[in-house]
């Protein structure tokens, strides 16, 4: 136990011999390139699920906002559907009970299924934020914005919106972030991630120590690229001396 | 200071690592359990019919069984007045570790017996010789991996099928989609649901989703063998001493024909939770097994 052995990513996944160079080539595949493709479909699962997450997450946030009664409802209903069900649960109502009752779902891949229950998951959280973000601000903007002339989606677009965002962007990035950690699921809806490619490797290699080390690490790296890639916009897009955005 | 701190926690960490698993070597599993007048038989939640909770923290199966018998004999042998036997579940990614450092005395589950493991570990002469099958719906008219062409194979992840799968795969040509699922249940309802066409897997484990599922008619076991595994029960390496204890038990259960016995009692009569039986007679290779006992590795098995 006490001795390393990373060649154990060189070995190839059929035969366990060791692989010149490490990368197979020719139909034959080494760890490390499950490994790579693993980390592949986490970066795509993650990614994707975040651009749902934001699109519905910010649309249900603002609805949430509205003076519409049925908007709000709306808005709120969908938060409180997705925020209250466990993650893995809604995993599995999308990978088997929604297809069991429409019938024409069943075709679809599971990797749509999964980016569909994180995203949504996720956009339950992020629908609360944009919420607050908006509720942060003074009420006298939105009635500036509508005393002017603007209508009232103009009056997100133009007075509300840019600023809300802006102070959400923080928790924002903790939600990114979390999306990447929570792809995790995917495996149990046979996404060949690297959550399944941790599982799966190390019972064949024995090697779970090095497995699951590589595997963290590119979590890490995964997630703190995130992490900077919004603090990045962040800095991009401050405004110094408005709420939240300056300091 | 401070970096002698640093270096003195670290020596100290370094120092647990390599006192550990010493221990165990120095002190041989035999005396632990004369001193404690106690031992941990690693358990699964749900291994078929040879290790499964029966709820309330209390373990059955073929191998629990095999087990309490072999602990039975070390009382005897220690001459202890009381022997008590503590349950530790274990899983297919933790039972290793488990053994080697102490936690587990006797691991009591589905443990391949294989070359890689064998490093690690010490294996009681085989018990169980499994069988690796295919499962099917019976509407469906496959009989043969060949037929598999094109269609979805569902398995389980973290287990040896799918290396096995991916080597069929290879081998005969044939270019099959792999489903996994995330445990044996889960598997088995890709099958059901018609996700999958087919669930590769352990003969017995087959058999047994088969059983408890609802209509056990809809389902057939089908095809070529793909793999033929020892399963064992798993002990500390290099501890002679208590392997043969346990070697010497079971091998005394083969010679009177309890093993046999024990083996129907879990494969073919009725099993809790559903009261139903798994009905799988023991196969050849299990028959050859017990009539030369050995602790041979899984290699071994597939050089004939």
């Amino acid at each position: 136990m006490s001795t390393w052995d990373w060649q154990v990513f060189c070995k190839d996944t059929i035969d366990g011999e060791i692989v010149p160079r490490c990368f197979g080539g020719a139909g034959d595949i080494t760890y490390l390139d499950w490994l790579l493709s693993a980390w592949g479909w986490t970066l795509s699962v993650s990614l994707l699920a975040l651009l749902v997450a934001l699109a519905f997450g910010s649309l249900m946030g603002i609805l949430r906002t509205t003076p519409h009664r049925g908007l709000v409802l709306l808005g709120n209903a969908w938060t409180e559907l997705f925020r209250n069900i466990p993650l893995l649960v809604q995993i599995f109502l999308w990978y088997h009970v929604v297809p069991a009752l429409i019938p024409p779902l069943r075709g679809v891949p599971s990797f749509i299924l999964v980016v569909l229950g994180l995203g949504l998951f996720t956009s339950a959280r992020v629908s609360e934020q944009v919420k607050a973000g908006i509720q942060s601000l003074p009420r006298g903007q939105r009635m500036a914005g509508l005393a002017l002339g603007f209508t009232l989606p103009q009056t997100y677009r133009h007075v509300i919106l840019p600023m809300a965002f802006r102070i959400v962007i923080p928790p924002l990035t903790s939600e990114a972030m979390n999306i990447v950690k929570n792809s995790a699921v995917a495996f149990a809806v046979s996404i060949s991630e690297l959550t399944l490619f941790a599982l799966q490797a190390q019972e064949e290699t024995a090697r779970g120590i090095e497995i699951y080390l590589a595997v963290t690490g590119l979590y890490f790296i995964s997630a703190f690229a995130i992490n900077r890639a919004f603090h990045f916009v962040e800095q991009r897009v401050r405004v110094p001396g408005m709420i939240g955005g300056g300091h | 200071m401070r970096r002698n701190a640093v270096l003195q926690g670290l020596t100290f960490a370094a120092s647990l690592c390599i006192a550990l698993p010493a221990l165990s070597q120095d002190s041989g599993t035999l005396k632990k359990i004369k001193d404690s007048a106690s031992a941990t038989m690693g358990v699964r939640e749900s291994s078929g019919g040879l290790s499964f909770t029966i709820g309330d923290g209390k373990f059955a199966g073929f191998h629990v069984e095999l087990c309490q018998r072999i602990l039975a004999d070390v009382q005897k042998q220690l001459g202890l007045a009381k022997l008590d036997i503590k349950y530790q579940p274990v899983t297919s990614q933790n039972r290793i570790p488990l053994t080697q450092n102490g936690t587990v005395d006797i691991e009591c589950g589905s443990t391949t017996n294989n070359a890689a493991r064998q490093k690690d570990v010490a294996f009681a002469v085989t018990t169980y010789v499994e069988e690796v099958r295919i499962a099917v719906k019976a509407s469906s008219g496959i009989t043969s991996i060949a037929q598999l062409n094109g269609k979805n194979v569902a398995t389980t992840t973290g287990t040896t099928s799918v290396q096995l799968l991916r080597k069929h795969e290879r081998a005969a040509g044939v270019d099959f989609k792999e489903v996994f699922g995330k445990d044996h249940a889960d598997s088995f309802l890709l099958l059901e649901s018609g996700r999958a066409d087919a669930f590769v897997m352990d003969g017995q484990i087959l058999a047994g989703n088969i059983a408890k599922s609802k209509n056990p008619a809809d389902f057939r076991i089908v095809g070529e063998v793909l793999a033929v595994e020892p399963i064992a029960i798993m002990l500390r390496k290099d501890d002679p001493a208590f392997k043969k204890a346990a070697d010497d038990s079971l091998k005394a259960l083969i010679k009177s024909g309890e093993m046999a016995k024990i083996y129907d009692k879990w494969f073919m009569q009725p099993i809790p939770p559903a009261n139903k039986p798994i009905g799988l007679p023991a196969s050849e290779a299990t028959k050859a097994a017990w009539a030369s006992p050995n602790d041979k590795p899984a290699e071994d098995y597939a050089k004939k």
